[in-house]
């Protein structure tokens, strides 16, 4: 026993080394484009939307498709009334707020890591990040659930409540809707990846450590 | 690649079929001109969700409006209202495009003609003349609405020969008809007519930017009646064309008393020179235009004395041929733009009519062409041909420039007026397709009793003989037409919210209400699916009620009408459009107002009532629907 918390704290004491303080770097460098391109995309089509109503979320916004002819956003909440969804409004989302803030403490973290060169800062690094990463998604699944099950009860029209869809596709009425994460969210899944390669990388050193 | 395979086949044995019935007479629809039908019917069609190649513009006659059509499927679109008021788009019947109207309500719109940069359609706006009530109007292809109409137009009477743009859209000409004694409202006895009665062309200034219209130039003319032009092109792109009648200055029966003399005038107008006169001062104040006099100034104005009683000039896409046919006639006469040029320099004339200088005809023509019976017009195609229309022979003629050869024939049903060319009156003609405005259909289409259509025919000129492709059928009446690449034009479909700059507009249901100032009630309205909020609002009778109507929707299609019953309003409010109802209520009770033009599944429950209080003070109120629900 005594030999196995040894082990596990000569562990976090290991240094990082240069290939991995790279590949930490790099973590922290994917994930600025998160800023830049949507986390989840939603396109909804119907007959009289071939080209589908599309929205897209981003860390710290709600965009829908705009051509000149229609502002899919608009179009969406002046469907969705009438079945009592509450319209999709960026203030209503406080994920916009605190999402960019927390990659950019992430991206800092990996950062001090980098500098530090420690396997316990790499590891509270991995273990933040994907208590973050996996919070986020349930917040986005409760977020989904909220306006699906809380319609207006004086409606137009009366839906069962539901959720729509977070990942593949469903029909919703005259809208067969698809679910998928946007490029920004593959950017966030390669992070953690990029961690666990750092730190298999600097397994060596560790052994190299016990060696003696 | 393989539907169309499919489609080809699916054509061929359809058409196969319609061969066989081909030699019953009744299965066709009577007689006239023929077409091969295969062929035909694979140049026309466009399937399902296809778009047309081509936009055709053709004006309404005396309906005032503009009718478009798509081309080579010949399908009517829509229709833009101009002279009249049209309740399906509530044009007439808001506050500015009742003002626009100025109380009339018909014109008869004639020539359309769409804006020019280098003498090619730019696809920016379509110009279209009032021949009754002497006004211009002025779409814009953007939105294809109605944007302005300039007139009645002073001094101008019967505007006839007119919209016809010059190069770069620097004027659209304008005149007379029916001259009359001037200013307007000047009374003279009509045996004096020869002398005081009198006519002008005029050039109607057209802001570059904006395509504002604004009284350019006049030039007083003599008593004849100012029928149809054109303006130059390259090399006469300084000059205004114009065709007229009756130089005999007869009245009474003109068909008898205008047509004694063998030869009428083209008048040409060098309107560079006439803005230089206006520029120096050299004009006279008539009826608060500046009117040129050609007695006064020289070198504005010269006549070509053309073929009896012409009604089109047209100018060749190189802008060196002046054509005018001669309708009374079976020539059309062309005249060589250098010669004239020559002519004017060497004082080469004939003769003068009111100072006017009249050139000497056989110094300036070129050629006098036999294209047959009863010429009107001409169009031209990219290869140096040009298209003549034969009223009296019911046919077009194909003949070429410069050697003058009839090269081809076709019989159209039937008297044809006007003929429209695929850009086919600008520089760079795209000698596709043709369309003959043809002014009887005499049972060409299902009898629809004794008022009846005129007739559009779909010709491909793209081959050395012309072939009849399709019949269409128009309500009264087209006159001209212009045929531009769809691909110029970029019409938006929303009015953008940010575009929206209307004082009133507002954009969130909550900001609807009712404001009272004294007599006159004002009411914030939102046209949304579905609701026309406020949902209710009251006055008293003899109150002047101002109602904003903002559509708020930003989709394409969205329309929302505003139908006020037994009071005679019907407005339409396009995507993020605000319209701006004005009436006095003077009639008591409680009438219901609602959405006509159809967008949604509550449609029908998109409705509210104005209550007018017969009597007593009260001030305006507004009552919301979940208010009114909640209360009873």
């Amino acid at each position: 026993m005594q030999n196995l918390i040894k082990k596990t704290s000569s562990f976090f004491e290991t240094p990082i080394n240069l290939r991995g303080r790279i590949l930490v770097l790099v973590g922290a460098l994917v994930l600025l484009p998160t800023f830049f391109v949507p986390l989840w995309n939603m396109t909804l089509y119907s007959n009289q939307f071939p080209d589908g109503l599309i929205l897209k979320i981003y860390s710290y916004k709600l965009e829908g498709g705009k051509t000149p002819n229609r502002d899919d956003l608009r179009e969406i909440n002046s469907l969705n009334h009438y079945i009592g969804m509450r319209p999709l409004q960026e203030e209503d989302f406080t994920e916009f707020k605190w999402i960019p803030f927390v990659i950019g403490g992430v991206m800092l973290l990996a950062l001090r890591v980098v500098v530090l060169g420690k396997m316990s800062k790499l590891v509270d690094l991995f273990v933040l990040f994907t208590y973050f990463g996996l919070f986020s998604l349930w917040s986005f699944y409760h977020k989904l659930y909220l306006y699906g099950h809380e319609l207006d009860p004086t409606a137009a029209v009366k839906v069962p409540p539901f959720t729509p869809p977070m990942f593949g596709h469903n029909t919703m009425a005259n809208f067969e809707v698809y679910s998928f994460p946007g490029v920004g969210s593959y950017f966030m899944a390669v992070m953690p990846l990029l961690l666990l390669a750092a730190m298999w990388f600097s397994r060596k050193e560790w052994l190299k450590e016990r060696k003696p | 690649m393989k539907t169309k395979l499919t489609l080809l086949a699916l054509l061929t044995a359809l058409t196969a079929i319609i061969m066989g019935c081909g030699d019953d007479k009744k299965g066709r629809g009577g007689a006239g001109a023929r077409s091969d039908v295969q062929e035909a019917a694979l140049k026309t069609y466009v399937a399902p969700g296809d778009l047309d190649k081509y936009y055709l513009f053709k004006s309404g006659g005396h309906s005032g409006q503009v009718y478009v059509y798509g081309v080579p499927s010949m399908r009517h679109i829509s229709t833009i209202p101009v002279y009249t008021p049209y309740p399906a788009t509530g044009y007439g019947f808001d506050k500015e495009s009742k003002e626009m109207l100025g109380g009339y309500t018909w014109g008869d719109a004639h020539h359309p003609s769409i804006s020019e940069t280098n003498g090619n359609y730019d696809g920016r706006w379509l110009f279209i003349s009032d021949n009754a009530n002497n006004r211009m109007a002025r779409i814009d292809l953007r939105d294809f609405k109605t944007k302005q109409i300039l007139g009645p137009l002073p001094n101008v009477s019967g505007n006839h020969c007119s919209s016809f743009v010059t190069e770069n859209t620097e004027y659209v000409l304008a005149g007379s008809r029916f001259s009359i004694p001037l200013p307007k409202g000047t009374y003279e006895n009509i045996q004096d007519y020869a002398t005081k009665f009198k006519g002008v062309v005029a050039g109607i200034a057209v802001d570059p930017k904006s395509g504002e219209m604004s009284l350019g130039w006049q030039v007083l003319m003599p008593p004849f009646n100012y029928d149809l032009g054109d303006a130059g092109k390259g090399p006469s792109k300084d000059w205004g064309f114009w065709t007229c009648y009756n130089s005999e200055r007869a009245i009474g029966k003109l068909e008898v008393t205008s047509t004694q003399k063998d030869r009428d005038y083209v008048a040409a107008v060098n309107w560079v020179a006439a803005e230089k006169a206006i520029k120096d001062g050299k004009f006279k104040m008539i009826g608060g235009v500046k009117v040129i006099d050609p007695k006064d100034v020289e070198g504005v104005v010269y006549l070509l004395p053309a073929a009896k009683s012409p009604h089109g000039v047209d100018i060749s896409p190189d802008g060196k041929y002046i054509v005018a046919s001669g309708k009374l006639q079976s020539i059309t006469t062309v005249f060589n733009f250098e010669k004239m040029l020559t002519a004017i320099q060497n004082k080469n004339f004939t003769g003068n009519e009111d100072g006017i200088p009249v050139l000497n005809y056989d110094a300036i023509k070129d050629a006098e062409v036999n294209v047959g019976l009863g010429p009107l017009h001409t169009q031209f195609d990219d290869k140096g041909n040009a298209y003549t229309s034969l009223f009296v022979e019911s046919a077009v003629a194909k003949w070429k420039l410069g050697t003058w050869e009839i090269l081809d024939k076709i019989p159209v049903s039937y008297n044809i007026g006007h003929l429209t060319a695929s850009e086919g009156d600008t520089k760079n003609p795209t000698g596709e397709f043709l369309v003959a405005l043809n002014k009887l259909s005499h049972g060409r289409h299902l009898s629809v009793g004794p008022s009846q259509p005129e007739a559009s025919q779909l010709i491909d000129i793209g081959g050395e003989k012309m072939n009849l492709l399709y019949d269409a059928f128009t309500e009264p009446e087209p006159h001209y037409a212009q045929m531009i690449k769809a691909d110029k034009l970029k019409a938006i479909e929303v009015y953008p919210k940010e575009e929206n700059k209307h004082p009133k507009a507002i954009w969130d249901v909550k900001d609807a209400k009712v404001v009272r100032t004294g007599k006159h009630v004002e009411v914030y309205m939102i046209a949304v699916r579905s609701t026309l909020e406020p949902t209710s609002f009251e006055v008293n009778k003899g109150d002047k009620v101002t109602i904003y109507l903002t559509n708020i929707e930003q989709t394409t299609d969205e329309l929302h009408g505003f139908g006020l019953n037994e009071y005679n309003i019907n407005v339409v409010a396009d995507p993020g459009e605000t319209k701006v109802i004005e009436f006095v209520a003077d009639k008591a009770g409680v009438y219901p107002y609602y959405c006509t033009n159809f967008c949604s599944a509550l449609h029908q429950e998109m409705q509210g009532y104005m209550l007018v209080k017969g009597s007593g003070g009260v001030s305006a109120t507004r009552t919301n629907g979940n208010k009114l629900m909640a209360g009873q």
